[in-house]
């Protein structure tokens, strides 16, 4: 059952029934899906999600469709979506110096390792929905990967926008499901300018345009399942990667939700992370402007690549609401950032994961995290996608003869000893 | 001095269903008054109660943002494409 209730201006509060659409007709502002709360909450109980399969499907009354993979065997293929773990880093939180810390672990998400396979998969259900026969986005890399990839499991055709300097990774992982992939000679935001007019033309879905309302209501699923993980016990702090600025707001929505349904308790206080070289939603939250100023990006992290933030506005205030703040890092740190989560933890995420660990480490640092209550770090796609930037910075490992002398020669040259160290007993 | 302002789908009723204007306002808060006073309903829908841009559309001028371009102390030039676009994002 669908218990959206249709969509609604962020800014003037205009009302418009459920149809595609990019943004409010009288003052341009975003649309959100709103819905009847508390018939969610007669309708379904904590203990009953438990029961259900771990996917993001378990919260499928919080989300705007008629149906989803769990009813409906047309949208059969999408049933694996999110349901990503929750790991305890006990490694990590000695490093950082906390007591309790957990890596939100969508690096690991299905089918194309990213979060952006929960927006995606509720985007395409409604295009569906809609009618619509041919999907489309503006993308800087994982966004095109799970386009493509869903369009291809559900029979839609696809194009893909994205600038044309992308990792190889995301083109290729692109190209492979046979999506139409145009690349554009520009940055993310020019992309993003000519497929809103593209928009204007042709009749498509395009996932972050006209059905960008109920696309950006996947990301709540990242939220409701921290919180479930955590036995409906909301962490203390959680840190998020900033592009749009849409991801940080619906998980902040999804946390509300449950404390409104009187699910969970907690306050958690919300950190927004993003790099250095593209940071307009930080440094408005760090100058304590409303208003984002935008910025021509220059960062590795090219999937945060976004100088002009549609949500960036309502991301600062989230992050002030909360009594959160914002962080941003250089390249050397996003690679130091991806380093210490892989090698600490075994998760390899990419440059935008590097940013996260970079950021949380940064505000620890200055005293705005409290190192003493839980806290979840948001890793949002995988390592696998971005590994240009992480080769550039590894050194050569050595290559030796197939003898043991050799073998033990090189030993001494990496000052190696050769017992294997035993592993500390982890702390809960 | 004359130069073509695209209006975007979504406020073409209250241009007459034109997709573009031809304009000669020098700076981007001229602009804003003229399309008001030959528009009267467009006014709202571009412009705060204070006359500033509202804060959830853009403006380019031959396809660059024109905050890059000096904002509102740009001066418009003779054949200057200008677009009027609401922001949108999303999408890493």
């Amino acid at each position: 059952m669908n218990f959206e209730l249709g969509l609604r201006c962020r800014d003037c509060g205009k009302h418009f029934k459920s149809e595609p659409l990019a943004g409010c007709d009288e003052c341009f502002a975003p649309l959100e899906v709103y819905y009847d709360l508390q018939a969610i909450g007669k309708a379904i109980t904590p203990e009953l999600l438990e029961r259900r399969p771990s996917s993001m499907w378990r919260y499928r009354e919080f989300l705007p469709l008629n149906s989803t993979p769990l009813d409906n065997p047309r949208l059969t293929s999408l049933a694996g979506v999110g349901g990503t773990p929750l790991v305890p880093v006990a490694r990590l939180a000695r490093k950082l110096g906390v007591r309790e810390l957990y890596v939100k672990n969508d690096a690991v998400n299905f089918p194309t390792l990213s979060f952006k396979d929960r927006v995606v998969a509720v985007a395409l259900s409604k295009a569906i929905e809609f009618g619509f026969k041919v999907v489309a986005c503006s993308s800087t890399g994982n966004l095109a990967n799970s386009v493509a990839a869903q369009a291809a499991a559900l029979g839609l055709e696809a194009y893909i926008f994205t600038p044309s300097d992308l990792e190889a990774a995301k083109i290729a992982g692109t190209l492979v499901y046979g999506a139409k992939l145009i690349k554009i000679s520009g940055n993310y935001d020019q992309v993003n300018r000519l497929c809103s007019e593209i928009a204007q033309r042709y009749p498509w879905g395009i996932v972050n345009v006209n059905l960008r309302p109920y696309y950006a209501e996947g990301s709540k699923t990242v939220g409701y399942e921290i919180a479930q993980q955590l036995d409906w016990k909301l962490p203390s702090s959680l840190v998020c990667p900033m592009a749009g600025g849409s991801l940080i707001g619906k998980i902040a929505r999804a946390f509300d939700d449950l404390r409104q349904l009187g699910w969970a308790a907690g306050d958690t206080r919300i950190f927004g992370a993003q790099a250095t070289g593209c940071s307009p939603i930080s440094s408005a939250v760090k100058e304590g402007r409303k208003d984002i100023e935008p910025q021509r990006p220059s960062t590795i992290a090219r999937s945060l690549a976004i100088g002009n933030p549609a949500d960036g506005f309502y991301a600062a205030r989230t992050i002030r609401a909360t009594g959160g703040w914002a962080e941003d890092v250089s390249d050397n740190e996003i690679l130091e950032g991806m380093r210490l989560l892989a090698e600490t933890e075994g998760i390899f995420t990419e440059t935008a994961g590097g940013v996260t660990v970079a950021c949380a480490r940064k505000l620890l640092q200055q005293g705005r995290i409290d190192p003493q209550q839980p806290i979840v770090l948001v890793i949002t796609g995988n390592g696998l996608k971005t590994l240009d930037a992480i080769i550039a910075s590894q050194a050569e490992a050595p290559i030796i003869a197939p003898r043991m002398r050799e073998f033990e020669a090189e030993l001494v040259r990496e000052g190696a000893t050769p017992e294997v160290e035993p592993e500390p007993a982890l702390a809960k | 001095m004359a130069y073509t302002v695209r209006i975007p789908t979504p406020l073409q009723k209250y241009t007459g269903g034109a997709d573009s204007v031809a304009c000669q306002a020098e700076n981007l808060s001229a602009l804003l008054a003229e399309l008001s006073s030959r528009f009267p309903e467009l006014k709202e829908r571009i412009c705060e109660a204070d006359g500033q841009p509202r804060r959830f559309f853009n403006v380019y001028v031959n396809e660059e943002d024109i905050r890059f371009l000096g904002g509102s102390t740009y001066q418009f030039k003779e054949g200057d494409d200008v677009l009027i676009l609401p922001s949108i994002a999303g999408g890493c």
